[in-house]
């Protein structure tokens, strides 16, 4: 019995020993946001505390807005959203803020249809089906852009976010942007109070709406690419502001994240790119960090975390589903990291 | 040990003894510390309504009864209501109650009444329990990948033949009430099973043998006696089991479809108050905050309501209650 007990002194001495020696070797980096990027950066995070055994960081996917809330009351030292920062946000901030745009995202309109490999859908259209205007798969619109196909007389279930989301805000903003009546009636916004005549699924997260795509014939909902890919789901070819059907993708994304210009504050907006080849619901997604921490340390490792996910992090990006950062982008980030000290 | 000198002592020797004096002190405090933690459990109520109250304040001085009655949630312009959330709240318990009611009672009574061996009956009654120990996320995803294409062709034979029948009006959407009220009536069955168990367990054996005395059959027993003198905890045990379904939360996020319609159809989506608060409150801004503090309070009232009924149910019908 004496034995066990001076055994189990012994290690739980050495653990806290090991634990505090630890401790004192790494510098902890906690941050919490957006789910929409939230794959890739788990992929960057783990590379880069493997790659800097002194540095852990440690991020919860919990919601672009909840990111930012944590980060306003100080419980994180980074957050991350998708919907950047609005005025009041920053100004609530002590100390100024630095947003970085670390990667983007491409939203995809997937869809269930059984037998219907590519579906080609019209800038007027889409909107369309989101105001519940267009409800039967083989209406004559959809029918018109797609000579061949064989459209099934279905009706469309609309898929949308259940929580408030980043991706929700990027896809409105979009919609809003190419169709007056979506911008006077739901309008741009993190939770959109859809239309009432639409046959409509709301769906938690990112994952839910992949999810109830998957399981519904006849569905269509925005998500993320990176989880389009994951769940192997059909995505239409969307029409752009040049007339063009572009393809979800590397390509499409970085030409179309190329046709906007970095203002200084590092907040743009592509919701309607310009250019043939662009695909046209593209979006920036960014890290955010006070201009001034307490611990130089902590803003050090901070500044070397954003440096590696710019260099190492983007060869990834488009493996995971995500657009990687064309040069003079990355070259801006990298100037403006400088502002976190 | 002290000797006493009260006039108890000429028993001393023998075997019943008066308490001693350390049984008493242990008597009083144990009664006290159950008074203590009572009060406490009161207490803590309380506080969750004063608590929960208090954020809602702004927000029900600002919508007032109209939060109750009104049909859109629209975050953007400021409008809320959750008449929908309400209806879908409660048809979703209702359906709930009426499997897991039909399904839990039939249990009970095949359990308790000399159906089975008792052996066969202890497994049995075990495994319904552990149902309960399920988690709500693991009840979702079950629902998702495998209920819902179960339910897709009957749903759509009904649909098709049966659709002049409001309850049948629309096709399935995939997520809907359908599904999370089979998933709910899953979820309540160990409570109502459990306690119509213990209901008819403590119909007195006397009770049965003179029926069947009487010459009534078997089933002439249950349905007739057995039931009937059970009726209370039965009540008590499917009120407890709408209280259960009414604050259920995860699986009903993830299978009702979340979406702001009042419609008599089981094939279609609908939201619940719980579903409606856990998916809009990681993101909601203080004064979303508060609006969903007040559908708190609303779902609060509603399940403390029907608890209230359930456990007076019991306390004051069921056998072994006070009649």
């Amino acid at each position: 019995m004496k034995k066990i007990l001076l055994c189990a002194i012994a290690t739980f001495c050495l653990l806290s020993v090991s634990t505090v020696q630890s401790a004192l070797a790494n510098t902890r980096l906690v941050g919490s946001g957006a789910s929409f990027p939230a794959p890739l950066y788990s992929i960057w995070f783990q590379q880069f505390s493997r790659a800097n055994s002194d540095i852990q960081v440690n991020y919860q996917s919990k919601g672009s807005g909840a990111g930012i809330r944590d980060f306003q009351n100080g419980v994180v030292d980074f957050a991350a959203s998708d919907a950047a920062m609005s005025e009041e946000e920053i100004a609530a901030v002590e100390g100024g803020v630095q947003l970085l745009p670390m990667t983007a995202g491409e939203v995809v309109l997937a869809y269930n249809l059984q037998g219907v490999a590519e579906l080609k859908l019209p800038r007027e259209v889409y909107p369309a089906i989101f105001l519940g205007q267009i409800k039967k798969w083989n209406d004559p619109k959809i029918a018109e852009a797609n000579p061949g196909v064989t459209l099934p007389d279905l009706d469309i279930t609309v898929v949308t976010r259940a929580d408030s989301s980043g991706t929700t805000y990027v896809f409105t903003k979009h919609l809003s942007t190419i169709n007056e009546e979506f911008s006077n009636g739901p309008g741009t916004g993190k939770a959109i109070n859809w239309p009432n005549d639409v046959k409509l699924v709301r769906s938690p997260k990112n994952d839910g709406v992949t999810a109830t795509i998957k399981q519904t014939p006849g569905a269509i909902g925005y998500i993320e690419m990176g989880f389009a890919r994951m769940a192997r789901l059909a995505m239409a070819v969307l029409q752009n502001k040049e007339g063009e059907y572009v393809k979800a993708g590397k390509e499409g994304g970085m030409k179309a994240l190329a046709s906007v210009e970095i203002p200084e504050d590092m907040i743009v907006w592509a919701s309607d790119p310009a250019g043939k080849d662009s695909y046209p619901i593209v979006t920036y997604t960014w890290m955010v960090f006070h201009k001034k921490y307490d611990d130089p340390k902590k803003a050090d490792a901070l500044r070397r975390m954003v440096e590696y996910c710019l260099d190492e992090g983007q060869k990834v990006s488009d493996r995971a589903g995500y657009i990687e950062l064309p040069a003079n982008v990355v070259e801006r980030v990298r100037e403006a990291s400088k502002n976190i000290q | 040990m002290p000797h006493h000198t009260d006039p108890n002592t000429a028993e001393a020797g023998s075997l019943s003894r008066p308490p001693s004096k350390g049984d008493i002190l242990f008597d009083t405090s144990f009664r006290w510390m159950t008074l203590a933690f009572t009060w406490a459990t009161i207490f803590l109520l309380g506080y969750i309504v004063f608590k929960i109250g208090g954020q809602a304040l702004p927000a029900i001085s600002q919508y007032g009864f109209k939060f109750l009655t009104t049909t859109t949630w629209d975050v953007n312009a400021g409008q809320f209501g959750i008449l929908p959330e309400i209806w879908g709240t409660l048809y979703s318990s209702f359906l709930a109650l009426i499997f897991g009611g039909f399904f839990g009672v039939s249990i009970a009574i095949f359990v308790t009444q000399d159906f089975l061996p008792k052996s066969v009956e202890l497994v049995l009654k075990n495994l319904i329990e552990l149902l309960a120990a399920i988690p709500s996320v693991v009840y979702g995803l079950w629902g998702i990948y495998v209920l819902i294409p179960i339910a897709r062709p009957v749903a759509e034979v009904l649909h098709s033949t049966f659709g002049w029948v409001p309850f049948f009006s629309t096709s399935l959407s995939g997520p809907g009430m359908f599904p999370a009220a089979i998933v709910l009536s899953i979820m309540i069955l160990p409570t109502v099973a459990a306690i119509s168990q213990d209901a008819l367990r403590s119909v007195p054996l006397k009770t049965k043998e003179a029926a069947f005395g009487m010459g009534t059959t078997r089933w002439e027993a249950i349905l007739r006696v057995m039931l009937p003198t059970a009726s209370g905890g039965i009540f008590g045990a499917l009120v407890l089991g709408f209280g259960r379904a009414l604050g259920e939360t995860m699986a009903l996020a993830m299978l009702v479809g979340n979406s702001n319609q009042i419609s008599l159809s089981v094939f279609a989506p609908a939201n619940t108050l719980a579903a409606l608060l856990a998916l809009n409150f990681p993101e909601a801004g203080p004064h979303e905050a508060a609006v969903l503090m007040y559908a708190a309070c609303v779902l609060l009232l509603i399940t403390l309501l029907v608890n209230i009924a359930g456990a007076a149910l019991i306390s004051f019908m069921g056998p072994g209650g006070r009649k």
